[in-house]
């Protein structure tokens, strides 16, 4: 078991605690199929992978794949990045990385001298919608947990100027904060079905996604309108996988997490 | 933010995505902080292929560093210069944007970078 990052620092007020569904993507992303997938996807690359968690929240996940970057990917060589809607939440996110990081380079500096480094390079936590900060074709890896609860309407959509990270919020902004990070809108799947449209884009040509999802976001059907989108390149096939599922509700996995990538056959 | 974040960034407004002036974005009234980081050879050898280099000249010029050579170095010639791996090492990795702005070359769009981090969103009328 590899060590959850320090949380405690983060104002659950504003920013969304990690609950089951963080924990379940710290346990898929460390199992032992999807490190062997990392690490031959990764592990003995001589281009370090960008690495971008959409949404990170507390920041618990990108700490946690940056501070056992060795462990998951096989190498240290890899770019952390992550982009979030919410300020606080970013602010939350570059705390939990570097203490997450400072941790595990004090633990491993008892091991041996000549042992290898074991964490990954965090650049930086970006305030933005999704994806779009960032430049196409430049993510290796996006990892989303996204607001998945199926709710009557989106919460409005954040715009700037929005709250900075020194300003004083009040009980609604805070509740409108923590509201952005859970409500899906119709089917849970609004903003959701956003982030896997701008997938093609955004991955390059060796990318991958981890995205979350609950029953109710009928996951079997994403999973199949991703795989229909093979033949857009040449010889190229889009594939979607269930890879780590936690507590059956009435015979349904609650949650799933599955990945999404694109293998070239030439 | 480290400096090498500017070399994935772009203009978030869509109409900007497709046009060669919206990356890199221009730094403005920076205030940079320096971070003492161990420095990692082999890191920075994995890097260097992903890196645009002529974005990354234009970001090392904007923010007061000296002009990069035009050509990038090679993964040889970073194993046998000690100056240019550390160069790169400061700019990329122990340099941080805390404060000042970002802006689109192409719509002049200001992105604010506050305590370190940018803010990408958009006013509604843009989105
Ligand atoms: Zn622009």
């Amino acid at each position: 078991m590899l060590p959850t990052p320090d949380t405690s620092h983060v104002p659950y007020q504003r920013v969304y605690e990690p609950a089951e569904d963080s924990f379940l993507l710290l346990d898929t992303l460390s199992s032992a199929t999807e490190t062997a997938y990392l690490a031959r996807r990764f592990g003995s690359s001589i281009v370090a992978p960008l690495i971008l968690e959409v949404g990170p929240g507390s920041g618990v996940v990108i700490a946690f794949l940056t501070a056992n970057a060795r462990t998951i990917f096989g190498t240290s060589d890899i770019l952390t990045l992550g982009v979030d809607v919410n300020g606080f939440a970013c602010a939350a996110t570059e705390k939990t990385v570097s203490r997450a990081v400072v941790t595990e380079n004090n633990s491993s500096s008892t091991k041996r001298q000549d042992e290898e480094r074991e964490t990954g390079t965090f650049l930086a936590a970006v305030q933005g919608d999704l994806t779009s900060p960032l430049r196409p074709g430049t993510i290796d890896m996006l990892v989303f947990n996204p607001p998945y609860v199926p709710t009557a309407e989106l919460p409005a959509a954040a715009f700037a100027p929005s709250s900075s990270s020194t300003q004083t919020t009040t009980f609604r902004q805070d509740s409108h904060l923590l509201e952005l990070s859970y409500a899906g809108g119709k089917d849970g799947m609004e903003t959701t079905d956003r982030l896997i449209a701008a997938l093609p884009i955004i991955l390059s040509k060796r990318g991958c996604a981890y995205i979350l999802l609950c029953a109710q976001n009928r996951p079997e059907e994403v999973k199949e309108r991703v795989r229909r989108w093979s033949g857009g390149g040449v010889g190229e096939v889009w594939k979607a996988e269930t890879v780590g599922t936690s507590g059956k509700q009435a015979g349904w996995e609650k949650l799933q997490i599955i990945r999404i990538w694109r293998e070239t056959n030439v | 933010m480290k400096v090498l974040t500017l070399n994935f960034l772009t203009c978030a407004v869509k109409a900007c995505k497709t046009t060669n002036n919206s990356f890199p974005l221009h730094p403005k009234d920076a205030e940079l902080v320096h971070d003492e980081i161990e420095i990692n050879r082999d890191l920075l050898v994995n890097v260097l292929p992903r890196i645009d280099w002529t974005a990354l000249r234009t970001t090392s010029t904007e923010l007061g560093f000296p002009t990069l050579p035009e050509q990038p170095p090679t993964a040889e010639d970073l194993q046998q210069d000690e100056k240019m791996l550390k160069e790169l090492h400061a700019l990329l990795l122990e340099t941080q944007m805390m404060e000042g702005k970002l802006v689109c070359g192409h719509c002049g769009h200001e992105y604010a970078v506050r305590e370190g981090i940018a803010n990408f969103l958009l006013p509604s009328h843009l989105v």
